[in-house]
């Protein structure tokens, strides 16, 4: 960071600002900067960009991602007055299957209430024939509307610095100066150039390939396969950190997220018996997912990603680590507005109050790359999966605030805690010997389980 | 109602807080409606009704009292859960998530005054 001084610069009564990226970062920015500046009496406009049609089916209005809204996110909305409607609410998830090769057993939300909601992000997957009014994006973007804001469906195609602002140029809207301008569009290649044109000393976001796919079973076979519970699966299978079945009304959405994924990976994936259960046993899930992609995600956040009067947000700034990015949309747009309204919009107010949220999110992602080394060490042993599926099978006979590895695992698979406050719960003492302790019962009950059944088979011979 | 949303379900008369228990968290009306009554030797008085997107029990996060009425579903209701904990995690990272609590208290205590000073009125 340059130790350069940089003055500070604030917004005023007439002040127009961009937001490049229609998707939930951008919104949440939008939301809140519009929310904000009404309680300190601020006259601002705000237009926001997006060349996707969020109510179009298919890739054409989708933003490529599993869909999950998590416990805590689900929470601050609702403190904010933000309510989901059902409609755009696929199903509410109550429940984790754990899967592994030893066997399964199912996590119960510790509240015992529905919290967390699967969604579609634009209006459902590519041949999809519902209503056209579900999407998550959508939604937020109406919000935003309602608040204010200028929707306009369409790519930038320059971004320019000019002495008091920056110019922004589109086709249809032409050149307009703004006081502000707004990074958001994700990890799109060619609008994240022309916005970092505008940071010279921006570090663009590290990032991996993902796996997502929909299969069609409908709603029934949704309910009786499926129900209310999100299926997440530690196989010891290449390049594989986690694997996760998600529950919607009609579809089940496919999420493998790891080390660049490909189609070889995911073929091993779909061909394993623990795959195959969860679906209908007459489904050939190779012919089964006609939309399907292999999205990027932010794995290691980008630097220095502010400049005079821009800011970057989401995905092109800083992630979660694999689990509920659309949580860190929320809190890097937030505090982007947070730091716009009432701090000021130079480099000098970004780095001394956004920087330090997103450098927040990254530490949280270092103890969260440990947490998923250790996964992936768990994954590859069978003793050491043994041990797990016995303590959370015996963890559902006791009292919520006593299952230590149940309630550690429900946050880790759904992004509802930081990773470092799971990282201190995985280190209680209490929790450490109960597991060494499940992994001998465990091992051992296998063992002469094993050892009956050879002696049952000659028996019977 | 559509068991897609979230929360818990509560049907019409349940009750979802009782008047002189304890409890620390607050509760966010997703989808329906609640009445607040007032419960005195016997006798019922409705102090409110809320509706989607209001919260109540709100005290029980910053007083270790006992809750001061009974809330229950008018209709069925669809009642979100958050927890003491969860929300001053949240407005440690960030306090502009209080505002609206606030906002909505300092409304509550100016409708409360109101109602004493009409009473006052009314008994002179």
């Amino acid at each position: 960071m340059s130790d350069l001084p940089h003055k500070t610069i604030e917004l005023n009564d007439g002040d127009a600002i961009a937001v490049i990226g229609g998707g939930p970062s951008g919104s949440f920015f939008s939301y809140f900067a519009l929310e904000f500046s009404k309680r300190f009496d601020l006259d601002i406009s705000i237009d926001i960009y997006e060349a996707k049609n969020f109510t179009k089916i298919g890739a054409g209005g989708c933003n490529h991602c599993g869909g999950i809204i998590s416990e805590t996110l689900v929470q601050k909305l609702s403190t904010d007055g933000i309510i989901i409607p059902s409609d755009i609410i696929q199903r509410g998830v109550n429940t984790y299957t754990l899967h592994t090769e030893q066997g399964q057993t199912v996590i119960d939300t510790p509240s015992h209430e529905q919290r967390i909601a699967s969604v579609f992000r634009g209006c459902g997957p590519k041949g999809c024939t519902a209503n056209s009014q579900r999407s998550f994006d959508n939604f937020l973007l109406g919000l935003c509307k309602k608040k204010g804001a200028n929707v306009i469906l369409e790519k930038i195609s320059k971004a320019e610095r000019i002495d008091d602002g920056i110019m922004i140029r589109s086709k249809k809207n032409g050149n307009k100066k703004y006081d502000l301008v707004v990074g958001a569009a994700g990890l799109n290649a060619q609008t994240l150039k022309m916005i970092t044109g505008l940071c010279p000393d921006i570090i663009p976001p590290k990032t991996t390939r993902t796996y997502i796919s929909e299969f069609y079973i409908g709603k029934d076979q949704v309910d009786s396969h499926f129900g209310n519970s999100m299926h997440v699966f530690l196989l010891n299978l290449a390049n594989i950190t986690f694997g996760a079945l998600i529950p919607k009304e009609h579809y089940v959405t496919l999420v493998l997220l790891g080390k660049d994924i490909d189609d070889k990976t995911v073929k091993n994936f779909i061909a394993s018996e623990q795959i195959k259960g969860c679906f209908p046993k007459n489904l050939d899930l190779k012919d089964a997912a006609p939309c399907k992609c292999y999205p990027y995600i932010n794995v290691k956040a980008a630097q220095n990603a502010f400049n005079d009067r821009v800011v970057l947000i989401g995905d092109s700034a800083a992630s979660k680590l694999y689990k509920n990015g659309i949580g860190a949309a929320y809190i890097t747009g937030r505090a982007a507005a947070k730091t716009a309204i009432f701090e000021g919009i130079s480099k000098k107010s970004f780095e001394k109050y956004y920087l330090p949220i997103c450098k927040d999110l990254s530490l949280d992602n270092s103890v969260g790359k440990f947490i998923f080394f250790v996964t992936r060490f768990i994954q590859g042993s069978k003793l050491l999966k043994n041990g797990l599926l016995h303590m959370v099978i015996h963890e559902h006979k006791k009292e919520a605030d006593k299952r230590l590895m149940s309630t550690a695992l429900w946050d880790v698979f759904t992004g509802s805690a930081g990773y470092r406050n799971i990282f201190l719960r995985f280190l209680n003492p209490k929790l450490l010997l109960s597991f060494f302790w499940s992994i001998i019962v465990s091992n051992l009950h296998r063992k002469n389980y094993k050892i009956n059944e050879k002696q049952q088979a000659r028996t019977t011979l | 109602m559509k068991n897609n949303k979230l929360g818990q379900l509560y049907k019409d008369g349940e009750i979802i807080i009782k008047k002189g228990t304890t409890g620390n968290c607050l509760y966010v009306i997703q989808e329906g409606m609640v009445e607040v009554i007032d419960e005195n030797n016997g006798h019922e008085v409705k102090i409110a009704e809320l509706g989607e997107t209001e919260f109540f029990g709100e005290m029980g996060l910053f007083e270790k009292d006992v809750r001061s009425c009974t809330v229950r579903a008018l209709g069925d209701a669809k009642i979100l859960t958050i927890d003491k904990r969860t929300f001053y995690k949240s407005i440690q990272q960030d306090s502009s998530l209080a505002y609206r609590l606030l906002e909505k208290m300092s409304n509550r205590l100016r409708q409360a005054n109101q109602i004493i000073s009409r009473s006052n009125n009314s008994n002179e």
